[in-house]
């Protein structure tokens, strides 16, 4: 009866016995070269010319690309960067459903092996095993997501989800009727808990009693435990559910049960006709078409990327006709404020759970005030798991 | 209380899962098969069932095709050990793991595919009774079915002739031998009718409870319900009340954090887990009873000339 490493989905192999063959899966079968066009090796063998074979670019997904969620919207952009400078510039490759565990370190040491120039990890528990394997080869770039140790040839990259996030806030603030908003949480990081607090901002600044619960899974991707959890909340009266989790079930758990709920990542509406409000969506296309155009050309170096809704990164779509027409407004007005750079989400007075004042009336958090957010603001109920 | 009521609810459908293969595995263990390819069962059928719902929008297709599947992997299994007496063990691990392998290879492009909507399911007039009506008669079918199933099977295994047959055919498959009844294919239909249940159970999972296809969604529900089985004493009352238990502290457990409770919640994630092994090895903490109940050719091959 050893379950739990059973419902470590698709981040493990289910059985002792299984290592050997997932990770000759993850090896051959999971693996799929996907070139936007015809036969480059053929032709790049025959110019004799080292600088002018494509560029091997990998990437690593933690879980299967599917049809939605983070890493669909990942390969979404894999391809639009592909397409953008072509097969004869560039080839992509992607491995799926890399468990966060020293497997991940293999499959990345496997990419180096096979001539990929330049690496993709994109999930936050990768980031040792990148570590440790850019220390070793450093004529190979490699980018990871949502991460942050850096070295010469490591950089990190990430997107400003707590601003849809915070879009998603307004939208629930404005149609809930219990007042509680419910999230289901992946793992206690300050990514998770920013985006937990500014859904809970982005609602009060429409219905300031508006109250959060929270439920953490400690799970990225676990389906029915992810409608567990929706369900757990939506019981306990919230009506307005927000996911920080990668796929469509706490939106489906919404539309079962009559409630409402977002689209995380990648647009959802499909999941949830009557359930789904609007979709925070990441575009990554942006960064991969500039993080590749850099290698290209040999100006690529070290350093971190933090975009959002002024880049293009993050947006909120798909608004449902539930929303009332003064959100909506709110809403594009947020985004052109945050486009222009003239708004900021986290401005004094923030006060948190405890009622202490964390930002000071008027103060703006800086970049890295938000990347050290480790409270819940006033108005999330519970308390915070300690992580490591 | 109103809370209550809805926590009883989501436990029951939590459980029903874990509770359908429970039942088929009891009815297979009870015929002297073990057949530890639940798991494989469980993953094939929530397949089947969900490919069948996409292509068809018809949920008691799936139903059927989930049910289907589990069977035929069932028929394979049982006609290796019934008939060509292989390890019991050792080929229910294969059927697991070839489940699990085949499941996640046909499933590919299913991944995370919608199936729709689902209209909600009440029992018109029990479901208006207040705090009752919520908690036990707003389920699908097939949570109902599961209930009346577990007190239908427990009276069978009783009273019924064709159901002593059955346990005869368990304890001693010589006797039921030498009295004329055909051994051989008896076990093979307890083993086809579990491997049916517990497609039902991965057809549940995939078509109602977390509407989606995913690599490995049933979870090591396959595993819980072997174990079950055992705990329970082979007894299919104590079977369901078991799996209800663990559905309902695995709800439990996300309330509370829901409540605000400051417990680790990796350490609740844990509990469903303790929490029944606890209760069930509590009920069976007498050896004789254990003993009493436990099939005696239980995992032993038969050979009808010996």
């Amino acid at each position: 009866l050893k379950t739990d490493a059973h419902c470590n989905l698709a981040r493990r192999p289910l059985v002792a016995p299984l290592v050997s063959v997932a990770l000759a899966m993850l090896a051959s079968s999971c693996k799929k070269d996907d070139p936007t066009g015809t036969a480059p090796a053929v032709t790049s063998a025959a110019a004799a010319s080292v600088d002018r074979a494509p560029l091997k670019v990998a990437f690593t997904y933690v879980g299967p690309v599917g049809d939605a969620g983070w890493t669909f919207a990942h390969d979404r952009a894999r391809k639009t960067a592909a397409e953008k400078y072509g097969a004869a510039k560039v080839t992509t490759t992607f491995v799926e459903s890399v468990p966060e565990s020293a497997d991940a370190e293999r499959v990345f040491r496997d990419l180096v092996d096979q001539g990929h120039q330049l690496i993709f990890g994109t999930t936050f528990g990768y980031m040792e095993a990148m570590l440790k394997v850019a220390k070793e080869f450093e004529d190979v770039r490699f980018e990871h997501a949502t991460g942050y140790k850096r070295s010469k040839n490591l950089r990190t990259y990430d997107s400003r989800t707590y601003e849809g996030a915070y879009l998603a806030g307004i939208v629930a603030g404005s149609v809930t009727k219990s007042n509680v908003l419910g999230v289901v949480a992946s793992i206690p990081i300050p990514e998770v808990i920013r985006n937990i607090d500014s859904f809970t901002l982005g609602a009060q600044s429409q219905k300031p009693e508006v109250t959060t619960k929270v439920v953490w899974i400690n799970r990225w991707f676990d389906p029915p435990k992810e409608g567990e959890a929706a369900q757990a909340l939506l019981n306990q009266g919230a009506d307005v559910l927000l996911q920080n989790t990668d796929s469509s079930a706490v939106l489906q758990t919404a539309e079962k049960a009559g409630k409402l709920a977002f689209g995380w990542d990648s647009d959802m509406s499909k999941f949830g006709p009557n359930a789904h409000l609007a979709s925070a969506v990441i575009n990554w296309a942006p960064y991969y078409e500039k993080a590749i155009g850099e290698a290209l050309d040999g100006t690529w170096t070290t350093g971190q990327t933090w975009w959002g809704v002024k880049e293009g990164a993050i947006d909120l779509v798909s608004l449902s006709d539930k929303i009332p027409e003064p959100a909506r407004a709110k809403v594009a007005d947020v985004k052109a404020g945050l486009a222009a750079g003239t708004y900021d989400i986290w401005k004094g007075p923030v006060v948190d759970q405890a009622g202490k004042t964390v930002l000071e009336p008027g103060a703006v958090a800086t970049d890295e005030f938000l990347l050290g957010i480790n409270f819940y603001v006033k108005g999330v109920e519970g308390s915070l798991p300690t992580s490591k | 209380m109103d809370t209550l009521s809805l926590l009883l609810a989501a436990s029951i459908d939590a459980g029903t899962a874990i509770a359908l293969a429970s039942l088929g595995l009891l009815l297979n263990e009870r015929s002297g098969i073990v057949n530890l390819g639940a798991e494989g069962m469980l993953l094939v059928a929530a397949i089947a069932g969900f490919a069948t719902v996409v292509h068809t929008h018809d949920n008691f297709a799936g139903f059927v095709a989930g049910a289907a599947a589990g069977a035929a992997l069932a028929a394979i299994f049982g006609v290796l050990v019934i008939w060509l007496n292989t390890n019991q063990y050792a080929t229910g691990l294969a059927a697991s793991l070839f489940g699990t392998g085949v499941s996640a290879f046909v499933g590919v492009p299913y991944t995370q595919e919608s199936l729709g909507e689902h209209p909600a399911s009440a029992i018109p007039g029990l479901s208006e009774v207040p705090w009752i009506g919520p908690a036990l008669f707003r389920h699908h079918p097939i949570v109902i079915f599961t209930a009346l199933l577990a007190v239908g099977l427990s009276w069978w295994l009783s009273r019924a002739r064709s159901g002593l047959v059955l346990r005869g055919v368990g304890e001693s498959p010589e006797t039921a031998h030498a009295l004329g009844y055909p051994v051989r294919r008896i076990r093979l239909a307890c083993v086809v009718a579990g491997g049916g249940l517990c497609g039902l159970a991965g057809a549940y999972t995939s078509i109602i409870y977390t509407p989606l296809w995913v690599e490995g969604m049933t979870a090591g529900k396959g595993w819980i319900a072997l174990a079950l089985t055992t705990f329970a004493t082979w007894r299919p009352l104590r079977a369901l009340a078991g799996a209800y238990l663990f559905g309902g502290v695995t709800m439990l457990q996300l309330h509370l954090q829901g409540e605000g409770v400051n417990v680790p919640s990796q350490l609740l994630a844990m509990l469903p887990y303790v929490a029944t092994i606890l209760v069930l090895v509590f009920i069976s903490r007498n050896p004789a009873l254990v003993r009493a109940n436990m099939p005696a050719s239980i995992g032993k091959p038969f050979y009808p000339g010996a």
